[in-house]
């Protein structure tokens, strides 16, 4: 058990080299290292500065953003069915990603997609904390959240529905299914500030989650400030999760699966779960990012699409044996 | 010094007052025993004077801020919650968070509540029962002075009851104090030094069990009557009747 984090550590760093060293561009790998440290050697260069080294820095923050969010929604909930899109920021973000592909900013200039998502996210925060207002409990989070994302998904499909251009909302729908290709080092420096700073926000409420294995009465009575951990809850899931699906697209099942995979390695402790979560995220989305490289290089098969179809059947598979185990 | 003073604290659920202008002060080395019927206000009482309910009237604990008041008091809730399938040891160990720790205390309450061969076992696998007790445990770790315990021994085994009811009679001969509320008037007899009774949100009776437990109140209150006797074991009471 002691050896989780490590070993979690030590998968990323190998997976990370993995999608540094893999590509249709079939590079040597001295080659490549070569180009990428020293900046030296033309087109390789290029491919490795301002391809795939993007795409590996955003899989890293993106997952690690996923797993780790969605530990701690789970914590708070004290529900293994939680997920970070749950309190609507993953909606509100693709939303403002499709109103810029609608309207055709996206087009215009390279940064309006992500900055409309983070303005997407940023706005279902207002409306969350409007919502559930500073006394609020856990229920008026999960339905305000619930609330959020219908009317983000209907005002998506009404942008589809009234697109009047076959090839945008043809843009909207692949850009739906989340990917990491093609993106710039632009979109890291846009992105990596907010992520981080979710993280960091995330990962400091371990000791109130642990608390909160008790139940809220108990929490607060043993000194933790309940409102202040909401608060933290949102404002940590908002900034990670909205910036990483500005610049990733929906990305479902990581902020799910991951922390159920993990729990019974950290002997289910909400705080052990945290870290070893946001480790476990950045190598489920990285190993699967590698692996629409490797199975369809030519087709480009979308990141979103892959996670949900190995992680809906294992979640299938999470379910069979609790059944097992509770019945 | 007292360790806890409420002064007419009441609590509304909506307009109506469940907690109705109550006052007492608890001393240290008491074991008090918080009684009354079903809805007379006991958990909003210990909720209200934690401060986890909005309140008007003093509460000497919630008027602490929330880091001083868990090293005040530590507090047992009804619904006896344990959300993920942590052993009992780290539950035992979550009432030493945000203290420094070195185990012994964590140890200690593992010994009174007679739980060392649990520490173990996933907190979620056991019965009721025993999720009881290792939340008592977790309680007792916490090495406050003032221990709150919204009704610690309903669903426990015999056994069970009267050790929990010792390990508190126990604390309080430390100089440590629990404020329980308990439906059990036998149990509450037999062990608690003083008795809070509550009826309709208003404390109308407060001292040893042998003045609060009179035909009168029990009549007024419960509308029960009950058996009692002097034995050689210690006060004996039990419930006998219903009386409406």
């Amino acid at each position: 058990m002691k050896y989780t984090l490590p070993v979690l550590a030590l998968l990323v760093a190998l997976l990370f080299a993995a999608s540094l060293l893999i590509g249709p561009a079939g590079l040597g790998l001295g080659e490549s290292l070569h180009a990428l440290i020293t900046g030296q050697g033309g087109p390789v260069v290029l491919v490795m500065q301002e391809i795939r080294l993007p795409r590996a820095i955003l899989g890293l923050l993106a997952g690690a953003a996923f797993g780790l969010a969605g530990a701690a929604m789970q914590g708070y909930l004290r529900n293994p069915l939680a997920e970070p899109g749950l309190i609507g920021v993953s909606s509100a973000a693709a939303l403002g990603a499709v109103l810029s592909l609608q309207t055709g900013l996206a087009a215009a200039f390279a940064l309006a997609l992500p900055l409309s998502a983070l303005a997407g996210a940023g706005l279902s925060v207002l409306l969350i904390l409007l919502l559930a207002g500073p006394r609020g409990g856990a229920l008026a989070l999960i339905l305000a959240g619930i609330a959020i994302s219908a009317l983000a998904a209907a005002l998506t499909s009404l942008a589809l529905n009234l697109s009047s251009n076959p090839f945008a909302a043809m843009e909207i729908v692949y850009w739906m299914m989340g990917s990491l290709a093609d993106r710039s080092m632009t979109h890291v420096w846009l992105a990596a500030p907010f992520i981080a700073l979710g993280l960091a926000a995330l990962l400091s409420i371990g000791r109130g989650l642990d608390a909160l294995t008790l139940g809220e009465d108990a929490a607060q009575s043993m000194g933790i400030n309940m409102a202040r951990l909401r608060w933290t809850l949102i404002l940590g899931t908002a900034a990670a999760i909205g910036a990483s699906v500005a610049v990733a697209g929906a990305v479902g099942f990581v902020g799910l699966v991951v922390p159920h995979i993990l729990r019974p390695l950290v002997a289910a402790r909400p705080s052990h779960l945290l870290p070893a979560a946001a480790l476990g995220g950045a190598a489920m989305l990285l190993a699967a990012d590698i692996a629409t490289r490797l199975i369809a290089p030519d087709q480009d098969l979308k990141l979103g699409v892959l996670t949900a179809i190995v992680g809906a059947p294992f979640f299938l598979h999470l379910i069979w044996r609790m059944r097992r185990v509770e019945a | 010094m007292s360790l806890l003073s409420l002064d007419k604290l009441t609590v509304r659920r909506g307009v109506c007052p469940v907690v109705d202008g109550v006052s007492f002060t608890v001393q240290p080395g008491e074991f008090v025993g918080l009684i009354g019927p079903n809805g007379a206000g006991k958990t909003s009482l210990l909720r209200g004077a934690l401060g986890l309910l909005p309140h008007e009237g003093r509460s000497s604990l919630s008027a602490l801020p929330a880091a001083a008041r868990a090293r005040a008091a530590a507090f047992m809730p009804q619904g006896r919650e344990i959300a993920w399938p942590v052993t009992v040891e780290t539950l035992v160990a979550l009432g030493r968070s945000g203290q420094p720790e070195d185990g012994t205390a964590v140890e200690e309450a593992l010994r009174r509540m007679a739980l060392q061969g649990y520490r173990g076992r996933k907190a979620t696998a056991l019965s009721g029962g025993e999720q009881a007790r290792v939340l008592i445990a977790r309680v007792l770790a916490q090495e406050t002075p003032l221990v709150l315990a919204d009704e610690p021994v309903a669903g426990l085994d015999p056994e069970a009851q009267i050790r929990t009811m010792q390990v508190f009679a126990g604390l309080a001969a430390e100089g440590r104090s629990v404020i329980a509320s308990i439906h059990d008037l036998g149990l509450a007899a037999r062990h608690c030094s003083r008795l809070l009774l509550l009826h309709r949100g208003q404390l109308i009776a407060d001292g040893t069990p042998a003045e609060v437990l009179t035909d009168q109140l029990l009549a007024d209150a419960f509308g029960i009557k009950g058996f009692h006797a002097m034995t050689p074991e210690g006060p004996v009471f039990q419930p006998t009747e219903v009386l409406r």
